[in-house]
């Protein structure tokens, strides 16, 4: 038997596969409110916690997608919510490609590229607004965290990574 | 896109995106680039450009895209499949497992307390690549209208995305439309 979440959750991902335009960053609002604030599948609490594994792991930022996965239902969860992420847009995608070559220099083609790319854009400026509202929660040194990150990474070239690591010293050191 | 280089087996694309899946943390596109065309030389950096640009257009995680259609361009269904199952063996199998280990010591104070550092950073790395997107926009005050609406409707109303999708792209791409004689952008 299939538990009911392991079904809603792979309808869920499938549907958010072909709304996923600008990628896995864009749609964190939506995984959000259908996760937390919808089915109540987990606390905001949880959610940053995954956030946060998904970005000290190795690999492509869509795992936020399996660990969402994970916490609803177990290993096969998160796999199943990864294949149900990337299946139908692979598909589309696996077709499209085909014709790319015939279409691209279009003027729709770059119209909607162009109309695109503000909606993009305003999607991940809302990821980042709820993942910090979430992650920080009432926490200043948590905001300062996130402000001092975004001002290092605005107007340096250094990687990411000392940035995770360093923010995580200072949570382990207990001072947020 | 022109006839490829050289032939890359289905093991050949397994591997080289096994590499990439495991090279980046947060993303991986930049280690893409450079493994593709700069050390295996699949694709030239013209053609990569192409690949990228198709991907983004597309709905789904971008760098699944780039696996797809480079898989695709080498070796069909086949390729496409064993680039993207390259791309998300490793990185599946450590972020399970660094979970599970994770609900293990979830109740140590500096474990919690580092997952809290980390997710707060993150958060402004995320912040960071939205303002770095958004620079271009600020030439033409329409695109900046429809960054504006998306961000009320999605980040402060929470807004159902299928909703805000149906009604705001076909506006925003009616605009570019009609404005289509500006620059590119």
């Amino acid at each position: 038997m299939i538990p009911p979440a392991l079904l809603e959750l792979t309808a869920q991902f499938l549907l958010l596969s072909m709304l996923s335009i600008g990628g896995a960053n864009a749609i964190i609002p939506e995984i959000h409110r259908r996760v937390v604030d919808l089915e109540h599948w987990m606390t905001d609490a949880d959610f940053a916690q995954l956030f946060a594994l998904s970005q000290a792991a190795p690999g492509p930022n869509v795992l936020i997608v399996s660990l969402v996965g994970w916490k609803v239902a177990g290993v096969v969860g998160g796999v199943v919510a990864m294949v149900a992420m990337s299946g139908p847009s692979s598909i589309l995608t696996y077709w499209v490609a085909h014709a790319w070559e015939r279409f691209r220099d279009a003027l729709w083609r770059i119209a909607i590229q162009r109309g695109l790319a503000p909606v993009t854009v305003g999607l991940i400026l809302s990821s980042g607004y709820v993942l910090t509202r979430t992650a920080d929660e009432s926490s200043w040194v948590a905001y300062g965290l996130t402000g001092v990150t975004l001002a290092v990474s605005l107007t340096s070239r250094l990687h990411p990574l000392w940035l995770l690591g360093a923010a995580g010293v200072v949570g382990a050191l207990g001072w947020i | 896109m022109t006839a490829p280089s050289a032939p890359v087996s289905a093991s050949g694309l397994f591997l080289g995106f096994l590499k990439i899946g495991l090279s980046g943390f947060g993303g991986v596109m930049p280690f893409a680039r450079r493994m593709i065309v700069e050390e295996r030389r699949w694709l030239t950096e013209l053609e990569f450009l192409d690949v990228l640009s198709l991907s983004q257009f597309l709905p789904g995680p971008n760098i699944v895209n780039v696996s797809i259609v480079i898989g695709r361009r080498f070796g069909g269904v086949g390729g496409a499949l064993a680039a993207c199952g390259g791309l998300m063996l490793m990185p599946l199998v450590l972020v399970l497992v660094l979970a599970s280990l994770y609900e293990q010591f979830a109740q140590v104070d500096a474990v919690r307390g580092a997952c809290s550092g980390v997710s707060a950073a993150a958060s402004g790395l995320i912040l960071a690549t939205a303002l770095k997107l958004a620079r271009p926009l600020k030439e033409y005050a329409w695109q900046v209208a429809i960054c504006a609406v998306a961000f009320v409707a999605i980040a402060l109303l929470r807004v159902p995305l299928l909703w805000l999708l149906a009604a705001l792209c076909p506006v925003s791409i009616a605009i570019a439309w009609w404005r289509r004689g500006e620059a590119n952008g």
